[in-house]
């Protein structure tokens, strides 16, 4: 019995270390987001808020954000369909923050004579289930454009079912490519196939196979299709607060934050994502369950637990590299409009990741790995 | 689709017609994440100069952060008026209501009464302006003939929560002083009524 509570509360520390990760970067990431776009416009940005004077680079702002919006007025409009009006922000929020879950953030961690996978579930079709997570996401959205009893809102949960479905199909097309060459549909595997030395035969066991040099084309076309299922600038055709007016411009307060914590649990996903299938999830070059080996012949033991911190901290390095890089994109470009996002989606992400299927087939058959 | 306009200008440089390289937008949207991470990694090193190394003439950001410091203002300003004094304290006006007379906003009130001094004929007793009125075209100090009244306090954050707090009187207006160089003020803000915390 006491075998069975121990295993439930090793299973925590992965669980645990995902909502705390999760969601801090979440809610850091309003403060990333005012803070790296004014220092790329030449602004110093959010720094006033402080307690007791101390303002420690701004980094209260979202303290102070959150208060603002808990001690908001929650405005319910008197047609909206009370339910699910209050329902959507959740459900929103809900699949941010499940969908993380299968993403592996280490390798596995040995402790008490047990073995822990470093992911918060492990799951055979774990790249499935992110793929459903996101797309599920999106009801949250229609619902608030229906729920709201605003033609406005209405309109903007339409568009973003649809950006949402151009997205989506990209994104499970172009990662099919990084499925067939490390033969998984499950992360962990997937991300210890990138340990793997890249075409041994050509280049001896100097570079590791990351997804990013097996697979560029997806590279690109995923990040873009994971960039537009974000909502996010410069496929904000569903939000576009200033102009055009979003799915949620009936809420107000903690529910419309909600929308916002959703966006950027999102944009920690598509992170996530990107760095678990692309750029080589939690590995570190030339580091193995033993310690370092190099292709020159040294070598240099470490300890498990010291195996285990690299690799948990190569892979939230990667994830903040990965976040800079989507926040850099949405401060550089301007919004495409409905008709672009749509034609972008359907008649360039898709066929290019159809294409790339294709080519990934014919070069595996030529290499000889099915 | 390229966009076309009608009017091509000459310079193909700065022709709206797209050429290839511009058109597949991979390209150019990588050129432009170049330049705005460019700035941000240079921004970012004089952000860690100033912050860690404290190396104040690394300036991170073109903006001014203003309730802390303050851009340079003009010697031609025309900011919060004040009266001008004579030696012995009391106001330079003679009260002759030209700058009454010329405001266009007519937001000057003054009452004038016997000076004691023989030589010269008026002293304002009263001496108002309504700054909620005044559209500061600075008309009084070009028509005052005893140059009495100026607008060089560099005073401009007056701003108060009620209109009576808004008119400043005689003794106000003469107990201010002209705006040291780059336009700071030498003489302390006067903080209307209504902005005091009770």
């Amino acid at each position: 019995m006491s075998g069975v509570a121990l295993d439930l509360l090793l299973q925590a520390i992965p669980v645990g270390f995902v909502m705390f990760v999760v969601l801090n970067f979440g809610g850091l990431l309003t403060w990333v987001e005012r803070k790296q776009s004014a220092i790329m416009q030449d602004r110093i940005g959010a720094n006033r808020a402080s307690i007791f004077g101390i303002r420690i680079l701004g980094l209260l702002h979202p303290l102070a954000d959150a208060v603002k919006m808990l001690t908001k007025e929650d405005f319910t409009p008197a047609r909206a369909d009370k339910l699910m009006f209050k329902l959507a922000p959740f459900v929103s929020v809900f699949f941010g923050l499940a969908a993380f879950a299968t993403i592996p953030f280490g390798d596995t961690l040995q402790i008490l004579g047990r073995e822990i996978q470093l992911q918060a579930v492990t799951l055979n079709v774990g790249i499935l289930y992110v793929l459903g997570m996101i797309s599920l996401g999106v009801y949250g959205l229609m619902m608030a454009g229906w729920a709201s009893a605003n033609n406005y809102a209405l309109l903007g949960g339409q568009r973003a079912a649809a950006l949402m479905i151009s997205a989506e199909v990209a994104i499970g097309a172009s990662i099919m490519g990084v499925v067939m060459v490390y033969g998984s549909l499950n992360m962990q595997d997937i991300a210890r196939g990138q340990g793997q030395p890249l075409l041994p035969q050509f280049f001896g066991c100097w570079i590791p196979a990351w997804g990013l040099l097996t697979q560029p084309a997806a590279f690109i076309l995923f990040l873009t299709a994971g960039i537009a299922s974000t909502k996010r600038i410069p496929f904000d055709t569903p939000e576009g607060e200033s102009e055009i007016i979003g799915y949620f411009v009936e809420y107000s307060g903690m529910k419309f934050g909600m929308f916002a914590m959703a966006d950027f649990l999102e944009t920690v996903v598509i992170a996530g994502m990107t760095t678990a299938l692309f750029l080589g999830g939690w590995q570190v070059p030339y580091l193995q369950a033993s310690g370092f080996v190099f292709p020159w012949g040294a070598s240099v033991a470490l300890p498990h637990l010291a195996v285990v911190g690299l690799q948990v901290g190569a892979f939230l390095t990667k994830v903040v590299v990965v976040i800079w890089f989507l926040m850099l994109i949405r401060w550089t470009l301007p919004r495409f409009r409905y008709d672009q996002a749509m034609r972008l989606g359907w008649l360039a992400l898709f066929p290019l990741s159809v294409l790339n299927i294709l080519v990934t087939g014919l070069v595996l058959l030529a290499l000889g790995t099915p | 689709m390229a966009y076309q306009t009608t009017n091509t200008p000459a310079d193909p440089k700065h022709s709206s017609r797209l050429v290839l390289r511009q058109r597949f937008y991979v390209v150019e949207v990588l050129v432009g994440l170049a330049l705005t991470a460019r700035h941000f990694f240079a921004n970012l090193w004089r952000h860690t100069l100033w912050v860690v190394f404290r190396v104040k003439s690394a300036r991170g950001a073109v903006t001014i952060q203003y309730p802390d410091e303050r851009r340079p203002y003009s010697p031609r300003l025309r900011s919060l008026h004040r009266l001008v004094r004579r030696e012995d304290g009391s106001p330079r006006c003679v009260a002759c209501m030209m700058c009454e007379t010329v405001c266009p906003a007519h937001c000057i009130y003054i009452v004038a009464t016997e000076h004691p001094n023989p030589e010269i004929e008026k002293v304002p007793e009263r001496f108002d302006i309504d700054l909620g009125k005044c559209v500061f075209c600075g008309y009084c100090v070009e028509a005052c003939p005893e140059d009495a009244i100026r607008m060089d306090t560099g005073i401009l954050e007056f701003s108060a929560y009620d209109r009576q707090s808004m008119i400043y009187t005689k003794d106000t207006l003469l107990a201010l002083e002209a705006a040291g160089p780059n336009g700071v003020p030498t003489s302390p803000v006067p903080i209307p009524p209504s902005r005091r915390p009770r």
